[in-house]
């Protein structure tokens, strides 16, 4: 792997506004490095903080949304550094999609409704271009046509159609191929297969496992489904309440999770393959974000809670000395004693 | 099938509910959509049908119809023998307090202007089952314990909003227990909730299903969940409106005959790396599901199936039939070659 980090998170904090004078904290104390060519997983329940994290990597967060503190250091191609929390408006305009772009959530809904999906490709390629280049009404139809092809579309049939008139599946497809439009470094995906079928979601899962080795991007996606994380990622990070809780490699996280939610999270996800396990669901339910417990936000729920998990929230500590962002680390003082077990079985 | 369906059951030998060639044809601008057609299932007291199968194969459609909610436009829906649609009015009540229906948001599932209470009671007071208010109080507590959610009380004055969607979905099923059912349709009732809770509530389930005795009829497109609550029951595998597989649990989901059902479960994402590096997927001939108003000729998997063979498959519809003793199977290939295996080792 490569030398610098493409993506630099520090002590990144992001606030929604409830009242006057009233906000919660939906994202804190996020620190990661993402190198060039990466997956990563930001897996976790509804309400975690994973998407505000990643609407908030690209500043897309809406109106109430506010980054009060931390920086996301990119680092160009030709090696420049720019923090995106201090871009302006025309720097930040042209910094997404032709750097950094994103698959939203709900494939269904992404588009407008009453605009072709050849409209969108031109809106997009026309708006987010580098300073100076423009691209004639030719250029645009070549450029959609072999972006859709690209996600195997016919782009006769696509692009002069309605959204509603494509399926779920080849909506995020397109949805992919918007993305990919001006060839972006970081893809942040979110949610891309949830509410869709199984079978369209293998295909597309297949679809961005392709793309990935041809143009070699690098890839931050958030699922709640963790049979997606590990199908895609080299790389998943847990998050609980707000904060990454554990992060590792694909296999540090499924095969020796370290935290007790990440191991209750994984024994109770149900199998298809094999017998059937003892399944454990977790008790009780997250809390509030306006009303985080003291001391370690999962401990009212963990079956190792000890006093001392209740005096401080713990900090994320690595476990392993890897290079490239790889190294385990958890946010658990019992750690050594998490016990996790879940057997392995073959496919047939 | 080759029933007879001039002699009907006695009601003391009768399945809580049969589906005999169930069809619901939809008419619609854009012509006649046949949402389901032919179906022939049915459910025995305390024991589970799954039905699966991805969007728009017609499991909802089936449900709705099997709950007495549509009218189908051809076949039957009996209960305990009696056709539904021909019952008289205290039949019909009998029946309509007898078979429940959970759906699949509890978001919008429960009136949010009413307070749990109001919602489980609602039923009770309805058809006079309660005596006062003190009475529905305890009715309504009592049945938020069989779901789980104590202390009871703390529960009763609360609005929907102020409650988790694992605790609304819970509600939601203690309001459908109210009526004392013999049979609860769960449509989805799992698919929205987060992983760990869904567990708990599905264990929930399975303990009205093992010991009050109630029949399901659960629906899901989430093949794990259908292995983990029908393992001792059947699911029938739906692809556009029809059932091209049914069987016992363990033999469909281990050991899956129809090229759709080997498709669906190999392309189950299960949480393990080195599992989901190793899998083999098994590729479809086309990634989209054609439209119910253009089906294909013959079986209407063809143009999508690895094994499709010109000749029956693109002119003839598969049958559902027995495969061996408890399978029933529609696929010509598979059947064919079943048939030819048996000749060969018999």
């Amino acid at each position: 792997m490569s030398e610098e980090p493409i993506l630099s998170v520090r002590d990144l904090r992001i606030t929604y506004q409830t009242g006057r004078n009233s906000e919660v904290v939906a994202a804190r104390d996020v620190e990661f490095d993402l190198y060039p060519g990466q997956s990563m997983a930001l897996v976790g329940e509804s309400g975690c903080g994973k998407t505000t994290l990643g609407l908030g990597l690209l500043r897309l967060l809406p109106k109430l949304g506010r980054i009060p503190q931390g920086e996301i250091v990119y680092r160009r191609k030709d090696g420049t550094t720019a923090d995106i929390l201090k871009m302006g408006k025309e720097e930040l305009r042209r910094f997404r999609w032709s750097e950094a772009a994103m698959v939203f959530q709900g494939a269904m809904n992404a588009f407008n409704p009453v605009q072709r999906i050849g409209a969108h490709f031109a809106d997009t390629l026309k708006d987010h271009l580098p300073e100076g280049k423009r691209l004639s009404k030719t250029e645009i139809r070549e450029r959609s046509e072999e972006l859709l092809r690209m996600v195997r579309l016919e782009p006769g049939r696509v692009l002069p159609s309605f959204p509603h008139e494509l399926s779920g599946g080849m909506k995020q497809r397109a949805l992919i191929a918007l993305a990919l439009a001006l060839n972006p470094q970081v893809l942040v995906l979110d949610e891309p297969t949830t509410a869709l079928d199984l079978l369209t979601q293998c295909s597309i899962v297949e679809e961005l496992h392709r793309l990935r080795a041809e143009f070699g991007f690098t890839m931050i996606f958030i699922t709640h489904d963790l049979g997606l994380a590990a199908e895609l990622a080299d790389r998943v990070s847990t998050m609980y309440a707000g904060r990454i809780i554990e992060t590792g490699t694909a296999e540090d996280i499924f095969y020796d999770p370290r935290h007790p939610y990440t191991s209750g999270l994984i024994n109770a996800v149900l199998p298809v393959v094999g017998d059937l396990p003892q399944l454990a669901s977790i008790p009780g339910s997250p809390p509030s974000l306006a009303t985080l417990p003291a001391g370690c936000a999962f401990g009212p729920r963990c079956e190792y809670v000890q006093d001392r998990c209740r005096e401080a929230v713990p900090a994320l500590e690595p476990l392993t000395d890897r290079p490239d962002g790889l190294t385990h680390a958890t946010a658990c003082l019992r750690a050594e004693d998490v016990q996790h077990s879940r057997e392995v079985v073959s496919r047939a | 099938m080759p029933e007879t369906p001039t002699i009907p059951d006695s009601p003391a030998t009768a399945p809580l509910l049969r589906l005999s060639g169930l069809e619901q044809v939809f008419d619609t601008k854009r012509g006649k959509v046949p949402a389901v057609s032919g179906v022939d299932l049915k459910v025995e007291a305390g024991k589970v049908l799954c039905l699966v199968g991805e969007s728009g194969c017609g499991k909802t459609t089936t449900a709705r119809a099997a709950a007495g909610l549509t009218r189908p436009t051809g076949g039957s829906v009996e209960y305990l023998g009696h056709d539904i649609h021909r019952m008289g009015a205290a039949e019909w009540q009998e029946y309509r307090e007898a078979v429940q229906y959970i759906h699949q948001d509890p978001y919008a599932s429960l009136n949010p202007v009413r307070t749990v209470l109001s919602s489980l009671t609602a039923g009770l007071r309805k058809h006079k089952k309660v005596k006062g208010r003190h009475e529905a109080r305890q009715a309504a507590a009592r049945l938020l314990e069989q779901v789980e959610l104590t202390p009871a009380e703390s529960y009763l004055d609360k609005y929907p909003h102020q409650l988790s969607g694992g605790q609304r979905q819970r509600v939601a099923v203690a309001r459908a227990l109210a009526m004392n059912p013999k049979l609860l349709i769960a449509d989805e009732s799992t698919s929205m909730l987060d992983v760990s809770i869904r567990v708990s509530l599905l264990n929930t389930l399975g303990g009205l299903r093992d010991d009050l005795g109630v029949g399901f009829m659960f629906i899901t497109h989430d093949l794990a969940v259908a292995k983990y609550f029908a393992w001792d029951g059947e699911i029938a595998v739906m692809y556009l409106g029809k059932v091209v597989e049914h069987g016992p649990t363990p033999q469909v989901i281990n050991d899956p005959q129809h090229p759709y059902t080997k498709a669906l479960i190999a392309a189950v994402c299960e949480p393990d790396p080195r599992l989901a590096r190793s899998k083999k997927t098994i590729p479809l001939r086309s990634a989209e599901i054609p439209s119910l108003t253009a089906l294909p000729s013959g079986c209407t998997f063809h143009p999508r199936c690895p094994l499709a063979e010109s000749g029956d498959c693109d002119t003839t519809p598969p049958t559902l039939a027995p495969l061996d003793e408890r399978r029933r199977l529609a696929c010509h290939v598979v059947a064919r070659d079943h048939v030819a295996a048996q000749a060969g080792t018999g």
